[in-house]
């Protein structure tokens, strides 16, 4: 994505300019710096994009040679009921994780930044953001077991009913969700608390001497003006949230039911296991037309936000 | 100047070319040094890959011409691996194939046929287990030669059985039925017991404060059963498909079927079984060790994985007999491979006697070769293991159906499981389940 919008202004700026850029020597060094950037983006980005924009029109299982289908797998997509769910549970996931993440990273910035300086405490929230995604995954499936597992022994302990965490089909998804909650939730603190190092602290004084209390201060001044960091934040953990697949694939495998089953996966299990590799590429250019839609937003917010410190 | 910068990119450009051609390219056969040819063998469980090293050893003992290089990678890998290697045509020369995945590849010709090496060398089929190798044959054409078979039996926590006073010997002929569960039925909640120490009979038993469980629920399993369901269903006289192998039209729709996921659901309801959703992923070896679970019905390929607390008896007998999915795999060999005819050496080899006597005394799985099989047996025996029931059944000749095999098998799958979990989950009746979802599955084969 990077590649395609520095790439752009460029080629316009180019454009308007007068007479052929040939000509004036710095073009074709210009390109030779571009080589490697360009290819890269080329074979990694617009021919496995191209390649699959084709095989949506096909019907192709990897091992044999496609076979065109014209448009029949987009009205397949359409009228697939797990396709639908898997975008329902996508949406729950999401907005489950970035609101409990984002809330409690801010709680814990504000805590980092008014009660410590200890650069301990800090690196040690960063903690679980250093473990493989996978190890996390199977680190809590082993936590959360209803028959073996530590949380649901104390819970018992306590005189609480088991809980099916991971394969109750109610809890499946806010599960998945609240672990990566916990496991994203150190750094997200940390790019806040980094946010907040800008905030003047004179602002701070200033507020103290008119008699503000802390959370008087927390909403009229940091909050405030840490807003740029704060959608800079969300924009970003809203679309790596979107790209849940490996605590799913590593626990429930999109079971019970679909209750867990999010687009990622769902799109993995037919071009991998079903073999269903056109079909699976049509559901990912509908995903490309919505993540479009997510950057746009990214790109409108983050105009949007121009600091309120000036 | 003008040419120098022009032959920088080009140099460039070409370099980077270059690169990305060496990327793409890859997968080049390693060379044979001195005429030698290496083969590569691939299998999915780790237990077996010993076993099967002391075969290649032998192997190539008698073929110094021929090394063998074994890649054992998880099942579920497995077959992401086999796919993206057969895809870029650089697959294992000789890998062990399974029978719900073997339509697939055959229709894409990605396996061999070796009917032709089997007419030449003049094999005798007959010393496998009855039915194994024809599984192996679709349209004239066979695409594997049979490694072992695998039935399903019960595992039962020994002290356990004997504390709810229940003599194992009764299990020989226990009974089971989809209305009241039979034998099997009262055995499981015997053994179920409430934390205050009553069991699954006691008119005052808790199911909602259950200590021991009865029977342990393994999830998944969906469109098969294999260790969960198919021995009850198909002993009330239920069968899968219209034709097997390569039926084209499932019966999920079957009032049968219904019966019996019901009354296996009916488990969780009355507290014998742990609820579906508390069944967890980690398997039931953790359950029935923690002392949990007292009970479960479980595949032979699992038999090492259970201690001395543990002992194995037969199936109960149902409306219809006694029966167990018997299902086998087989080694296949690569259709793109470059050396064809040591690699059909190599699969003979694993389908002989010689190979799969090394592999029972390894008492790991059951090998297809009968004689081989009992040999498997008397090294269980010797490890103070008594697992007959499994070969007992399996030696019935009425005693055993076999694993389903069709097309569009993972779709199959995926449908079916949705469907039985919400059945096991309480959500829905499997008499309006099953037969919804067995439109959906047969609209596959249209």
């Amino acid at each position: 994505m990077a590649a395609t919008l520095l790439a752009r202004p460029l080629g316009r700026r180019t454009a308007r300019r007068a007479g052929p850029s040939w000509q004036r020597g710095h073009g074709r060094i210009a390109l030779v710096f571009l080589a490697p950037a360009l290819i890269g983006f080329a074979v990694f980005y617009l021919v496995p994009t191209v390649r699959g924009l084709w095989f949506s029109f096909t019907d192709y299982n990897l091992l044999s040679d496609p076979a065109v289908v014209g448009l029949d797998n987009y009205g397949e997509v359409l009228s697939d009921q797990v396709f639908w769910n898997a975008l329902k549970v996508t949406g729950v996931y999401v907005v489950f994780n970035v609101a409990t993440q984002t809330v409690l990273a801010l709680g814990l910035a504000v805590l980092m930044e008014r009660l410590t300086r200890s650069v301990m405490i800090k690196a040690m929230v960063l903690l679980p953001w250093l473990v493989p995604n996978v190890t996390i995954a199977l680190l809590w499936m082993w936590l959360l077991d209803t028959n073996v597992g530590f949380v649901n022994h104390v819970l018992e302990q306590i005189g609480l009913a088991k809980q099916g965490f991971l394969f109750s089909p109610d809890q499946s998804i806010l599960t998945i969700a609240s672990i990566n909650t916990w496991r994203h939730v150190g750094y997200t603190a940390l790019l806040l608390f980094a946010g907040m190092q800008l905030i003047p602290r004179h602002l701070y004084e200033a507020a103290r001497i008119d008699g503000a209390g802390e959370w008087r201060t927390f909403q009229r001044i940091t909050l405030p003006l840490l807003r740029p960091v704060l959608a800079l934040v969300l924009v970003v953990s809203l679309i790596g949230s979107f790209q849940i697949f490996d605590t799913v694939a590593v626990t429930t495998e999109g079971s019970p039911v679909n209750a867990s089953r999010v687009i990622y996966y769902y799109i993995y299990e037919k071009a991998f296991t079903q073999f269903e590799f056109g079909y699976a590429s049509a559901m990912s250019v509908f995903l490309i037309l919505l993540l479009v839609a997510l950057t746009l937003l990214q790109m409108r917010l983050l105009r949007a936000s121009t600091s309120d410190l000036a | 100047m003008k040419t120098s910068r022009r032959t920088l990119f080009a140099t460039m450009l070409t370099l980077s070319t270059l690169a990305v051609a060496a990327c793409g390219g890859g997968g080049s056969e390693t060379p044979a040094a001195d005429g030698k040819v290496t083969l590569t063998y691939a299998l999915w469980d780790d237990r077996q890959q010993p076993a099967y090293q002391q075969c290649a050893d032998a192997f190539q003992a008698k073929n110094p011409g021929i090394s063998i290089k074994i890649t054992q990678s998880g099942w579920d890998q497995y077959w992401t691996d086999l796919t993206a290697k057969l895809v870029a045509g650089d697959a294992p020369d000789v890998f062990t194939d399974h029978l719900s995945r073997y339509p697939e590849l055959a229709a894409n010709n990605q396996v061999l046929d070796i009917q032709p090496y089997v007419d030449k060398d003049k094999l005798d089929l007959s010393i496998y287990q009855k039915g194994l190798a024809d599984l192996w044959v679709r349209d004239g054409k066979r695409y594997g030669l049979p490694k072992d078979w695998d039935t399903i039996a019960v595992v039962y926590n020994t002290e356990q059985v004997a504390k709810a006073g229940i003599d194992p010997a009764e299990f020989a002929t226990w009974t089971w039925n989809p209305t009241d569960g039979g034998d099997f039925e009262k055995a499981v909640a015997k053994l179920t017991v409430d934390g205050k120490g009553r069991n699954g009979l006691d008119p005052d038993f808790d199911k909602n404060d259950v200590k021991t469980y009865g029977l342990a629920l393994e999830t998944g399993g969906g469109a098969y059963g294999q260790g969960q369901w198919s021995h009850f269903a198909a002993s009330d006289g239920f069968v899968f498909t219209d034709k097997n192998p390569f039926g084209s039209r499932y019966n999920y729709d079957d009032p049968k079927l219904a019966e019996t996921i019901d009354w296996y659901a009916g488990l969780i309801k009355k507290g014998y079984m742990p609820p579906y959703d508390q069944a967890g992923k980690l398997g039931v070896t953790p359950m029935m060790e923690a002392g949990k679970a007292a009970m479960v019905t479980t595949g032979s390929w699992t038999i090492s994985s259970w201690g001395k607390d543990f002992a194995f008896a037969p199936l109960p007998v149902g409306p219809q007999g006694r029966k167990t999915m018997i299902n086998g795999l087989a080694d296949s060999i690569y259709a793109g491979t470059q050396h064809k005819d040591e690699a059909w050496k190599w699969v003979s080899f694993l389908g002989s006697a010689e190979c799969q006597d090394l592999i029972a005394q390894n008492a790991v799985v059951f090998p297809a070769i009968t004689t081989s099989a009992d040999k498997a047996m008397a090294a269980h025996k010797a490890a103070g293991r008594d697992v007959s029931a499994f070969v007992e059944e399996a030696n019935d000749p009425q005693g055993t159906f076999l694993y389903p095999i069709t097309d569009n098998a993972a779709k199959v799958e995926q449908l079916v499981l949705a469907a039985y979990e919400s059945v096991m989950l309480g959500k829905a009746t499997a008499s309006t389940a099953l037969p919804a979802v067995n439109t959906e599955v047969n609209n596959l084969f249209q």
